[in-house]
């Protein structure tokens, strides 16, 4: 043991605790917890305050104060700010996230209490709104034949545009297209259901049906997927398409072969996403084929169902059993989003790069 | 099957920029040359001019000819797809296509364009531009996994077995080793001379030393200051260029004085 060896050790002690600084324990958020809700006792106790949304209100802000306050005090102003942040994200992503979960339940708790294989199987015909039975069948046909159609129609458009703006446009005209999917995005859906009732219905003087509700989400859809597409077809990265230039591939198989592949599983995401927006679209229905008791499979003629007018007319009806036929609807729209979603993804796995 | 090309008088745009001036350059067929330079003076722009890629960036043209076996591959009824099918290129970063095997990576060239697939068997085109690249022996097991789960060096040579397996008779290549290690270098480095027994190379690099190692011909570039296009200072037998430049500046870039 030499003289300098007992100085490095000195050194290094005095280092560690330079470094070392004080820090809440570990169980801080606890315990500021427990001082906040004795605290919000003692103020419901003796303040007019009452409530059960008024006391968590209370606590809530009890807490960030007691909380920011001693970490203030202990740990310094950076950590404050930290625990801060840290609380009001999470506070608000459940906040997000007990609202998605209340309706799921709420919806599938209620819809469960009418629904039965009679009730995808039946129509409403000759059922009266006070009597339970009867089913969407007829609504149910009538959203996969308007949907359908519509994203038949949509999708390619939408993905054209897309590669479009992304590969090809240069100049006024893509400004011009970027600026016109900018507006169609702002589009409420009864105004693009009326401009399909005014243009199709009132001005060629076709008749309302299914078929026209489809061309009234096409307008909803080619937005939304124009969108996506050209984000996912944004971020293929240049060095790609480069290098099957330089094999001697034409730009066109380029991007058919090499860039739409690549962003596959994001165009198909998105071509869900707009599908699942529109299917609970009800205005622009109502507007263009507004809604039917019974079956009609005839996308082409006469009024269709859809499960959203089906909902909003059981609603409307307001009788207990209809009501419960309306929670029903809801709950089958939800499942046919749901399962929809997970075929596309499921598509979009089978088809993705064979990752590691 | 390796052409020459002759570069005269070429000028390169981006849009307004001049960003190369006046280039005057013969590639030997079955030779390596190598394009060396400071960082911006445009060996990168020349290079992807040479089989018409420059030309992908908007705005981005070019005045002058390139000479492919005396052909000017910029004559107005040349198409430019045709141009890259003959000359062939492997780039600085390693851009192997994700969504496809290693196997099909290598015959993505072939498959995309079926006529160069007439007559010719896969399997054998996948295994001559493997073992060509340096590649089949690391790889033979697992040829149909993705060619992104491969290491930085071999996706490269991966890139280089793509880039040979449409057969072109020149091949360009943008700093290949310049993110690999010694190792993989040398490794593209001894390829670099096996290829030259077949092909017409061009080489851009920042190492001196890889420049004196494997190239025949050293064509040096430099800007005259900023903002102004890149110049070919000299050109000529890489041991002249090395040991007795005309130019001062190539003297004082090649003993590292600047640059
Ligand atoms: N896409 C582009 N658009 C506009 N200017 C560009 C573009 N690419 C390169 N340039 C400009 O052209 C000049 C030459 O660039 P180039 O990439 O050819 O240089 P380089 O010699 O390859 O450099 P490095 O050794 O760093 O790769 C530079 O001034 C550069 O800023
Ligand atoms: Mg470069």
């Amino acid at each position: 043991m030499s003289v300098t060896d007992r100085d490095d050790a000195e050194v290094l002690e005095g280092l560690s605790s330079q470094l070392a600084m004080k820090t809440l324990p570990r169980f801080a958020a606890g315990y500021s917890a427990l001082i906040a809700a004795a605290l919000t006792a003692v103020i419901v106790a003796l303040t007019p305050a009452q409530g059960i949304a008024g006391s968590l209100v209370i606590l809530f802000l009890l807490y960030m104060v007691v909380q920011t306050g001693w970490s203030f005090a202990v740990e310094g102003r950076r950590f404050a700010v930290d625990r801060l942040a840290t609380t009001l994200v999470t506070t608000m992503f459940m906040i997000a996230l007990a609202a998605l979960v209340w309706i799921i339940t709420s919806v599938v708790i209620r819809g469960l209490s009418s629904f039965s294989v009679d009730f995808l199987t039946s129509t409403m015909r000759n059922v009266s709104p006070l009597r339970e039975g009867g089913g969407l069948l007829h609504a149910l046909v009538g959203t996969l034949e308007q949907v359908g159609m519509a994203a038949l129609i949509a999708v390619p458009i939408s993905i054209l545009v897309a590669i479009y703006l992304v590969e090809y446009g240069r100049g006024k005209l893509s400004t011009w297209v970027t600026f016109f999917v900018d507006v169609m995005t702002g589009v409420p859906s009864i105004v693009a259901g009326l401009f399909i009732y005014t243009f199709w219905v009132l001005t060629f003087g076709f008749e309302r049906s299914g078929f026209a509700a489809s061309l009234a989400l096409t307008i909803l859809m080619i937005p939304v997927i124009v969108r996506s597409t050209e984000e996912m077809l944004k971020i293929v990265p240049n060095d790609l398409r480069e290098a099957s230039y330089a094999l001697g591939v034409p730009k066109w198989k380029t991007i058919l072969r090499i860039v739409i592949p690549t962003a596959f599983g994001g165009i198909v995401t998105g071509i869900m996403l707009s599908i699942a927006r529109v299917a609970g679209e009800t205005a622009p229905l109502l507007l263009t084929t507004f809604l039917s008791q019974s079956m009609n499979g005839n996308l082409m003629a006469g009024p269709q169902a859809s499960i959203p007018t089906f909902v909003w007319d059981q609603i409307s009806s307001g009788t207990p059993a209809s009501i419960d036929r309306a929670w029903a609807g809801a709950l089958v729209l939800i499942l046919v989003v749901v399962i929809f979603y997970g075929l596309a993804r499921l598509v979009a796995k089978l088809t993705a790069p064979a990752s590691e | 099957m390796a052409k020459r090309i002759d570069i005269e008088d070429l000028d390169i745009y981006y849009g307004d920029f001049k960003a190369v001036e006046g280039v005057n350059l013969a590639i030997e067929p079955k030779s390596v040359t190598a394009f060396i330079g400071p960082s911006g003076c445009g060996k990168s722009t020349v290079l992807r001019s040479i089989n018409r890629l420059h030309e992908v960036i908007p705005g981005a043209y070019t005045e002058g000819k390139v000479l492919l076996e005396g052909d000017d591959i910029y004559a107005p009824d040349v198409d430019p797809v045709n141009i890259r099918g003959l000359i062939g290129m492997v780039f600085q970063r390693p851009n192997p296509f994700p969504t496809m095997s290693i196997y099909d990576n290598v015959v993505a060239g072939l498959k995309l364009d079926r006529s160069k697939a007439k007559g010719k068997s896969l399997d054998d085109v996948v295994e001559k531009s493997l073992r060509g690249a340096n590649l089949w022996e690391e790889v033979k097991d697992r040829l149909a996994k993705p060619g992104a789960g491969l290491s930085g060096g071999q996706q490269q040579r991966l890139c280089i077995a793509r880039a040979i397996a449409v057969e072109p008779q020149v091949l360009l290549m943008d700093e290949p080793a310049s993110a690999l290690d010694p190792i993989s270098t040398l490794a593209i480095e001894d390829l670099v001379h096996e290829l030259k027994r077949n092909y017409t190379i061009v080489i851009v690099t920042h190492n001196m030393q890889q420049a004196a190692r494997v190239s025949d011909t050293t064509a040096f570039f430099n800007l005259a200051g900023i903002g102004q296009p890149g110049k070919l200072v000299e050109s000529g037998p890489t041991e002249t260029i090395f040991t007795s430049p005309k130019e001062r500046a190539t003297e004082d870039y090649i003993s590292g004085r600047f640059g």
